[in-house]
């Protein structure tokens, strides 16, 4: 089992980086919300400072949902999901492995670049560190919450916007968490958010693969 | 490899489509080492009655069992449909090695049998309709599983294609596995059992 899953893992990392697993359309999509916020809102560098790390949040969310549609799609168009369906291994854990895939092409990369980049905000620095981990440990959550939109919307012809309307009530506790690390002074205060946002991760990790998987199975049906 | 004992069996299946009844009443028996080849006119169920048995429906009525194995059918079964489960970003053996991976432990990516070793580092998207069939044949004997689960395995072949495949289900008769096809050609093996497939009225 554990050599299927792997072989699967590396495939959609390789897939991701070939023909591009939508990195690049989110990465631009957060640089556009970095430039163009402080053209909108004016060059009030208190009000950026106190607006950047919401801000943040509000992008990467958004971008990783720009990429949900690809998780699941191709895999059910090409006939690759009957097939998974045949191996020696739980349908539940092929939904998973792809999320993480998922989560190390996509949502990981943008976790680990939008804090510097909130910096341009006029992030104060001191809680640059709290914002990092803060979207580390919410990213994965973003990803298998993402691959839940996937999978429901997979055998739709434009499920983007299906995908956000589904999705996006998921990742308000996310965002309520994530922003709430990082607003509190201090690291002391920014531990309770942290842990919540580290188990919501934890909930969607055991959610998220059943439900993808239960709502891919009716597609192939 | 050989595979002795394993027994198909198919007791009054009845297969429904959106809410449409297919077939009904369907019985067979098919043992180790027996090709049988799906005959009926368009939309009979052929398709429908290999995607059951591949696991991917579930029958409407009655009972199918698979007897003598250690795994369950769809485990041991090989699925080829109409979509070839082929990446066109991904060279033909990283396509052929991730399958063989994924299927089955001790799996081994077997270009030599429909002669893709020319091919193996083109990345799949330069593959023609037929090397992309091809490709998704080489799943079968890079993986060992005693049951082919063919939905017109000879579309899109050539000759020399056609006679790859003839010689490898010929082989995979002889090691003892079962062979069941979709097809309106004829596959031109040995022997062969013809079960027919009429629509339910």
């Amino acid at each position: 089992m554990w050599p299927a899953l792997n072989a699967l893992l590396w495939r959609d990392v390789a897939l991701a980086r070939k023909q591009g697993g939508g990195l690049g359309a989110a990465l631009s999509f957060i640089l556009a919300v970095v430039v163009l916020v402080p053209l909108s809102v004016g060059p009030d560098l208190n009000l950026l400072a106190r607006l950047a790390a919401g801000l943040m949040w509000l992008a990467l969310l958004l971008a990783v949902l720009l990429t949900a549609d690809r998780i699941f799609q191709q895999d059910l168009e090409d006939g690759t999901l009957e097939l998974m369906t045949m191996a020696p291994v739980p349908f539940e854990l092929v939904a998973l492995v792809k999320a993480i895939a998922h989560w190390l092409t996509v949502s990981l990369p943008l976790a680990l670049i939008a804090p510097p980049l909130a910096l341009m905000l006029n992030l104060d620095i001191a809680s640059l560190p709290v914002l990092w981990l803060a979207m580390v440990a919410g990213s994965l959550a973003l990803s298998l919450l993402a691959a839940l939109g996937g999978a429901v919307t997979a055998g739709l012809r434009r499920g983007g916007l299906l995908i956000s309307i589904l999705i996006l009530p998921l990742y308000v506790p996310v965002l309520v968490f994530g922003v709430s690390a990082t607003t509190m002074m201090g690291p002391q205060s920014a531990l309770p958010s942290l842990l919540i946002l580290l188990a919501i991760t934890l909930v969607c990790l055991v959610i998220s693969p059943l439900a993808c998987a239960a709502a891919l199975r009716a597609y192939l049906r | 490899m050989t595979w002795q004992g394993l027994v198909l069996e198919a007791k009054s299946l009845a297969c429904e489509r959106g809410g449409r009844l297919i077939f009904k009443d369907l019985n067979f028996n098919i043992t180790c080492g027996e090709a049988v080849e799906l005959r009926g006119p368009n939309g009979a169920g052929k398709s429908s009655l290999l995607r059951l048995l591949a696991g991917l429906n579930q029958p409407a009525a009655g009972a199918l069992a698979f007897m003598g194995a250690s795994a369950q059918l769809n485990e041991a079964a090989h699925y080829m449909g109409h979509h070839e489960a082929v990446k066109p970003a991904l060279t033909v053996r990283q396509n052929l090695d991730f399958w063989s991976r994924f299927l089955g432990n001790e799996g081994k990516a077997e270009l030599g049998p429909f002669r893709l070793e020319q091919l193996a580092e083109d990345e799949a998207r330069l593959l023609s309709e037929g090397q992309r069939r091809r490709l998704a044949l080489s799943r079968l004997v890079s993986v060992l599983r005693p049951v082919w689960l063919l939905d017109e395995p000879t579309v899109g072949l050539d000759q020399a294609a056609l006679v790859d495949l003839r010689r490898e289900m010929e082989a995979h008769i002889a090691s003892g596995g079962m062979i069941i096809a979709a097809t309106h050609a004829e596959l031109g093996l040995k022997a062969s059992r013809v079960i027919e497939i009429t629509r339910a009225a």
